[in-house]
């Protein structure tokens, strides 16, 4: 049995440039040291910290004391379930990102060098390659709240990645899978998922590729 | 209620590492992985400017000059084989990461794009050398990324948010399995397996100012120094030069790959006078002395502990598109606009030389005779080859974990395809049951939180870029006392659930162990080598010195140190210039 959810409310003292995260650390080690929270990192390349601060998802390691002062309140992100405190299931949102094969395709003997790709092919991807798999977009997603079996926008992010790979071979199948019911027209296009992204990756712009590429077949 | 689980090759750590060992160790026998992060989190993600190899695609290089630089960056305390044999492999492990997707950026006609990095140079010093292979400037994150994606592929099993906390022997000493602590759940886990890698990283989080991920509190090596294992070169960690000022967050030696410079209060390039061939790309531990002296003489900005870093000359271009990430941390984390303004910085705690001793296969070796301990492995940051010896080069820990990781993995799946399951013990847990119970149950009011913070300012002071005698031994008193106070540690939370008070309880008691090591080594070593300077020994002697240390825990919980040689090969010791 799951006891109700409630809020705590805390009042601490930070420097404007110490960020979110250093404040829950404060809340944590000195004031209820069963607050439970993800992180590692800190400075926003591990994804662990992802959390909707002040109804906005972002990671705690990113924002600054002064951009939410004096008062902010954090929450679990949306759409997964709640574990404890600030503690999602993350096994679903990782089921959708393995569902859409997200590694290198190709059924051609390498040579012994390495597979040669333009600058200009390599450009094509480069955005998508900085997904840290946070899950900041795809729980800020009206659809993905509304129907879990939708694959969200990391998963799509992670497709264009390989779609879009000059070295790849593996866009027919992935196509495929993202065409289904659960997949890429599922989107609304509300921007949210780009807005919530800590690494600036354009997720919509990447997912309105993906759906031209699936209606195409073009990449 | 403690669940057992069977696997014939058991791999603790999910960095690069890790999961490196497992795509091989999992093509043989029966394989998992078991981590206390999920795999992408692992710090290896947070690498940036490069990983070094000889491929000789933008000017002339070989992996004998890779060698070399290896060699002298480390300060001769190098294990010479190993790291010929790692310069040798590199290449081959670049053009496996291309193979398997990684996304390199490109030269115009389409290879893989290489660029300079501190301490690597053409021809055995004469001038900087494009050796790192890169992917913008998170170069670590997509060789993470890229793993990741390969162990999906290969459906490797993995044990997410389990947090090993024992080492489990047979009686005849070979290794048996580990006891792991379910984060969801606070159940224990025994795994039996016939071999087990540990790949969990260093321990960087015993310094006030680091560019290590809170994670990294050195547990694979504190579990194994626990039971009876030594910890080899333990006072060589490495400062990277370039920390964000008071946070240490990394500023990638790629900035001054790219270009960048160093500049005192005066505007000074200083490194010019410390290292003129190379200037500021001389290795980490000159860059980050040199600070020091800078500071020291007086030259910080506005009498401060602190430098620039400077990239104001550089074409914007290459700011934005090859070293984006570095860019964006100075704008949020010092709302410093690096087009325009220099960027704070201050040495900061990155890299730990030493760790489990290993040959070239990742077996855990004991003692001077170097005798493998059956079934144990090690890898990645946490093991000490050593390739890196009293310094590391920057990018060569990113070949390290893939070089390694791989060799760990097949050595430890062909040694499992040949061996029996060594015999438990009876209630493998007990020991893990018994630490949890106590620091659930102490009440003795002193806060994880109250010893971390004394532990990590006092070894920044007193055990960090520059020692003496007289700090150490300072140190080596207030470490007894932090010892003292853990024992009354009292963890806030005590349920089941997600206890994250708890885990860092436990991974705060490894800490602690992990610095014994260090100021014990630290204290002998009556010379100045790489990382290790001592203010009041401040040259290098060959004649005593030239020796890897050993670590070895004491029943009464001290420290004893043994000594074995260095592995010498082509390369006669000389003087480090640059």
């Amino acid at each position: 049995m799951k006891p109700e959810p409630w809020w705590d409310e805390f009042t601490i003292e930070a420097e404007p440039t110490d960020r979110l995260l250093d404040a829950l650390h404060y809340v944590k080690w000195y004031k209820d040291g069963t607050l439970a929270l993800r992180r590692s990192c800190a400075h926003g390349i591990c994804g662990s910290d992802a959390m909707l601060i002040n109804g906005r998802n972002a990671l705690a390691c990113k924002v600054l004391v002064k951009e939410v002062a004096p008062k902010v309140t954090v929450e679990p992100i949306r759409g997964l379930p709640v574990l404890k405190d600030l503690i999602v299931d993350m096994e679903p949102f990782f089921e959708g990102y393995k569902a859409i094969l997200p590694f290198l395709i190709n059924a051609d003997d390498p040579p012994d060098r390495e597979r040669l790709q333009s600058p200009e092919d390599r450009a094509r991807f480069d955005d998508t390659t900085k997904c840290i798999l946070c899950a900041a977009c795809t729980t800020s997603c009206p659809i993905f709240w509304g129907d879990e079996q939708y694959i969200g926008p990391a998963a799509i992010v992670n497709a264009h990645r390989f779609i879009f790979d000059s070295r790849d071979q593996g866009a027919e199948e992935r196509l495929e899978i993202l065409s289904d019911q659960s997949g890429v027209f599922r989107c609304r296009t509300t921007f949210n998922c780009t807005e919530a992204c800590p690494r600036g990756i354009k997720v919509t712009k990447a997912i309105q590729e993906v759906k031209r590429a699936v209606m195409f077949r073009r990449f | 209620m403690t669940t057992h689980h069977t696997y014939d090759a058991v791999i603790v750590g999910a960095g690069g590492a890790g999961l490196r060992a497992a795509l091989e160790a999992s093509k043989d026998v029966k394989t998992c992985v078991i981590s206390k992060l999920y795999p992408t989190r692992s710090h290896t993600g947070a690498a940036q400017g490069g990983m070094c190899a000889a491929l000789g695609n933008v000017e002339e290089d070989y992996p004998e000059w890779h060698a070399f630089d290896t060699v002298k960056g480390g300060d001769y305390l190098v294990d010479q084989p190993a790291a010929i044999l790692m310069s040798k492999e590199a290449v081959d492990a670049v053009i496996e990461l291309e193979h398997w997707g990684f996304p390199f950026n490109r030269t115009p006609d389409g290879k893989i794009d290489q660029r300079r990095f501190g301490g690597h140079t053409r021809n055995h010093g004469e001038a900087a050398v494009k050796r790192a292979c890169y992917a913008a400037d998170r170069t670590g994150h997509m060789i993470l990324q890229t793993l990741y994606q390969q162990c999906i592929r290969q459906d490797v099993r993995f044990f997410n948010e389990f947090y090993v906390l024992d080492l489990v022997a047979s009686k005849e000493g070979r290794a048996a399995g580990v006891v792991a602590y379910e984060l969801a759940t606070g159940e224990l886990h025994v795994f039996r397996a016939k071999s087990v890698l540990f790949a969990t990283g260093g321990y960087g989080r015993m310094f006030k100012v680091t560019s290590n991920a809170h994670t990294l509190t050195g547990d694979g090596m504190a579990v194994c120094y626990r039971r009876g294992i030594p910890l080899q070169d333990m006072e060589m960690f490495q400062f990277h030069p370039t920390g964000i000022y008071k946070m240490g967050i990394l500023l990638s030696e790629a900035v001054r790959g790219e270009g960048g410079i160093i500049i005192n209060s005066e505007g000074e390039r200083f490194m010019e006078r410390y290292a003129p061939t190379v200037k500021d790309l001389a290795p980490r531990d000159m860059v980050s002395r040199a600070i020091y002296q800078e500071i020291k003489e007086g030259r910080g900005i506005d009498g401060k502990d602190y430098v620039f870093l400077d990239v104001r000359h550089l074409d914007p271009v290459v700011i934005e598109t090859k070293l984006p990430d570095v860019t964006e941390f100075a704008r949020i984390y010092l709302g410093v606009e690096p087009l325009t303004e220099p960027v704070p910085i201050q040495p900061t705690a990155h890299y730990g030389m030493g760790g489990l001793p290993t040959n070239t296969d990742g077996q855990v070796v004991g003692g001077a005779r170097e005798r493998p301990i059956p079934g144990l492995y090690a890898a990645g940051e946490c093991a000490c080859v050593s390739v890196h010896g009293a310094n590391r080069l920057g990018t060569n820990s990113l070949l390290d974990i893939v070089v390694f990781g791989r060799r760990g993995g097949a050595h430890m799946a062909g040694y499992a395809k040949e061996a029996d399951f060594a015999e438990l013990p009876e209630e493998p847990e007990r020991r893990t049951s018994g630490v949890l119970r106590g620091l659930l149950t102490g009440t003795g009011g002193d806060s994880v939180a109250d010893i971390r913070a004394e532990l990590q300012e006092q070894m920044f002071d007193l055990a960090g870029v520059v020692r003496r005698e007289d700090g150490l031994r300072k140190m080596q008193g207030i470490l007894g006392g932090l010892h003292d106070r853990y024992k009354r540690v009292v963890v806030m939370d005590k349920g089941k659930v997600y206890n994250t008070d708890l885990m860092e309880a436990v991974e705060l008691g490894f800490l602690l162990d992990c610095a014994d090591t260090l100021v014990a080594a630290a204290l002998a070593r009556d010379e100045s080598r790489g990382a290790h300077y001592r203010e009041d020994h401040p040259l290098r002697d060959d004649a005593h010195w030239l020796r890897h240390s050993l670590s070895y825990r004491q029943p009464d919980g001290t420290v004893k140190l043994e000594y074995k040689d260095v592995k010498m090969g082509p390369y006669v010791p000389m003087e480090r210039k640059y």
